[in-house]
């Protein structure tokens, strides 16, 4: 026995199914892949009654472009341009939690001035993720004008990643045994004023905006998330954080040379949308400092390790987790021993995120869902892949 | 020569001509505020807006509205025809009998009247009707949606709206513009925004939900409902709401000079001018409010007017009626 929302759902792809709704007062309504608030091609099949929402189910596929397998048709390096379109927010963090894996795998050991320069570029990336994280809620929220402000403070990231990698968005820097090239000379100047500019500025924002009174009676108290219900979905970063779980792979696994530096990892415990606004926003704080600390003992050197050209790793499987802008990402590649992967498997962060969805809008305005789904900080490729 | 004088002096005939230039007046206010608009969210956005077409960008608004008459104009299939067009001509219309009884001037008098400011609120409730019809004749999901909320909307906003502006009327005892503005003098203390600040805010807070503009766009709700209620329009369906909405913010600017900043008067300008910079005033804040803030939430919006503002402006209304009763009594 199904009823019309789950055929609504069934007759996905062959959408000619759609039975008329089971009641005059339910209202079978598909959010998406075209909805400005899901960004990107997420589907969620909603069932209302009135504004209130009885059920939600996200649809998924829309992106899915077969990454992992594209990962078996490739070269180890082949590959590394792939991870930056995985998550193209946070693509430095897939960059490394893939070259990381492969160098596990192969036993490379990573020269230090490249390890510094990986924990960099990755939290500058990281700071635009949030940024454009922070532009794309409010945005949702009905609030045009911080996404620009945001995007402001961003196009300078890009200008210091761009003279360092050669690319703005899409980066294929951080490569097995390494990074591509040395950084410009000018990189620690250039990082110093903009994590000035950007802690000047992020007091003005907190003023403006995290203060104002819609906002909060927007987020405070919405999509409440309890501890233990992160866990049951698998929940990670800022989302999890949010709901009071110092969870983070750069403190409890650190990889690379994360347990050099000083950091603070925010916890919020009332798990609701503000509370993951606000990890989010402390954690631009927490990444400007990783960011000084760094260029300012970077270290001289090589930033590549001799790797072969005909790369062949040594038979067996290796892991590595990395802490992206959106939670835990980790990549699983098994070796035979060939020039190509035998199999990679990629844990996006965001799909344990989005799968709390269901859960978290039942009952709720659509209005809220819109709030709960833009804090959740989706990215539809990476979970599609 | 003489016959055409005399026909000019009839009444009929003189309300021909108002009509004219009404329609003339709603052109060229909606193509500069459009551009008021976008020039105020582009200094707002760190960004200089429109440059290139005209000097400063002047001429983009006219050049939109061109595109916009050359786009086709797309029925949604299922849809009810006559309702679906039928709603953005409900929207354009009553705007335009809302414009004839403004006090521009001393002189300068469209359509006299004595119940001018009645005439103004209730074409004014028309709009609703037509939300609601381009919402349902849309038969999109969305386009309902945003229809429901615009009923409940502008249910719960005409009642404070209604009771400050009658806490003005009963201060001058008239329900004609021109006697309420007269009423005041040229100088802000003179002026009923500073006798009656509480009126005067409360009025300001509903004439934005009135005109649906952020914080209180909720019928149109882009990031929630795509679109609200105009979902499905495109080309002139979409230029007469967009329109509507201009001339629907001129009004309630203006009904707000006469009401509580002494419409024409003031020192040294000649009324119109006075009349239209309070206006425009008034205009620049709603802008500025739209490119500032996050939009309410939808019981939020309808907790604001019954939990507060009703109340409040029934406290008004009341402090009033005391207020000119005493004065009456010596």
């Amino acid at each position: 026995m199904h009823d019309a929302f789950d055929s609504a759902i069934r007759g996905d792809l062959s959408s000619a199914r759609f039975e008329p709704g089971p009641t005059e007062d339910k209202l079978i309504l598909s959010m998406g892949p075209q909805h400005p608030s899901t960004h990107g091609v997420l589907r969620i099949m909603l069932e209302l009654e009135g504004e209130y929402i009885l059920r939600a189910e996200p649809i998924l596929g829309y992106i899915h472009r077969m990454h992992e397998w594209m990962a078996e048709q490739k070269t180890y390096l082949q590959f590394i341009p792939n991870m930056g379109r995985v998550d193209y927010l946070h693509a430095m963090a897939w960059n490394w939690a893939y070259a990381g894996a492969v160098e596990r795998l192969a036993g490379i050991e990573v020269p230090e001035r490249a390890e510094y320069i990986r924990v960099a570029v990755t939290e500058l990336n990281r700071i635009s993720s949030h940024l454009v994280w922070w532009g794309a809620y409010l945005l949702d929220l009905g609030a045009f004008t911080p996404i620009l402000y945001a995007f402001d403070d961003r196009e300078q990231i890009l200008d210091i990643l761009q003279s360092a990698t050669g690319s703005r968005l899409t980066y294929s820097y951080i490569t097995i045994g390494g990074v591509y090239d040395d950084v410009p000379d000018d990189f620690r100047e250039r990082c110093i004023e903009f994590v000035n500019r950007l802690r000047s500025r992020l007091p003005m924002y907190r003023d403006l905006v995290t203060d104002n009174v819609i906002l909060r009676g927007r987020c405070e108290g919405i999509g409440v998330l309890p501890v233990d219900m992160a866990r049951r979905y698998g929940a990670t970063g800022p989302v999890l954080r949010g709901s009071g779980v110092a969870s983070d792979v750069r403190r409890c696994e650190p990889y690379g040379v994360y347990d050099r530096f000083e950091f603070r990892v925010p916890t919020y415990p009332e798990g609701d949308a503000m509370a993951r606004y606000k990890v989010r926003l402390d954690e631009l704080e927490a990444s400007c400092d990783i960011v000084e600390q760094v260029v300012s003992s970077l270290p001289e050197g090589p930033v590549t390790a001799k790797v072969s050209r005909v790369f062949k790793p040594p038979k067996g499987e290796a892991c590595m987790a990395v802490e992206g802008a959106r939670g835990k990402i980790l990549v699983h590649v098994r070796s035979d021993g060939g020039l190509k992967p035998y199999r990679v498997k990629l844990r996006a962060p965001g799909f344990s995120n989005m799968s709390l969805f269901s859960e978290l809008a039942q009952g709720v305005l659509l209005a809220d869902a819109v709030s709960i789904l833009g804090s959740l900080d989706l990215v539809i490729p990476e979970i599609d892949r | 020569m003489n016959a055409l004088l005399l026909l000019l002096t009839h009444p009929a005939a003189r309300l021909v001509l108002w009509l004219v230039l009404v329609f003339a007046f709603i052109g060229f206010n909606a193509i500069i505020l459009v551009w008021v608009e976008r020039k105020v969210a582009g200094y707002v956005q760190l960004r200089p807006g429109p440059l290139h077409v005209g000097p400063q960008g002047l001429l983009q608004p006219l050049v939109d509205g061109i595109k916009l008459m050359g786009k086709q104009l797309v029925t949604p299939a299922q849809g009810d025809k006559v309702l679906f067009w039928a709603a953005p001509l409900l929207a354009f219309a009553p705007a335009i009998v809302c414009f004839l009884p403004l006090p521009f001037d001393a002189r300068f008098k469209p359509l006299p009247m004595n119940l001018g400011l009645v005439l103004i609120l209730a074409f004014s409730g028309l709009g609703v009707l037509s939300l609601c019809l381009a919402g349902w004749g849309s038969n999109n999901k969305w386009s309902l949606l945003g229809a429901a909320r615009s009923v409940a909307q502008a249910v719960a906003y005409e009642v404070p709206l209604l009771l400050c502006v009658l806490a003005v009327a009963i201060c001058t005892g008239s329900l004609d513009l021109y006697a309420i503005a007269g009423h005041q003098g040229a100088w802000p203390w003179q002026w009923y925004a500073v006798k009656n600040p509480l009126a005067f805010f409360i009025f300001l807070v509903c004439a934005v939900a009135e005109t649906n503009r952020a914080p209180f766009d909720l019928p149109e709700g882009e990031s929630e409902l795509t679109g609200g209620f105009h979902t499905e329009y495109s080309g002139m369906g979409f230029g007469l709401f967009f329109m509507a909405e201009y001339a629907n913010m001129v009004i309630v600017a203006a009904v707000a000079a006469a009401l509580f900043l002494g419409g024409w008067q003031g020192p040294f300008l000649p009324g119109i001018w006075w009349f239209l910079l309070k206006i425009y005033s008034i205009l620049f804040f709603i802008i500025w409010l739209r490119w500032t803030f996050p939009r309410v939430r939808f019981d939020q919006l309808l907790n604001i007017s019954w939990k507060w503002l009703t109340p409040l402006a029934l406290f008004d209304f009341a402090l009033a009626v005391i207020v000119v009763s005493i004065r009456s009594m010596k």
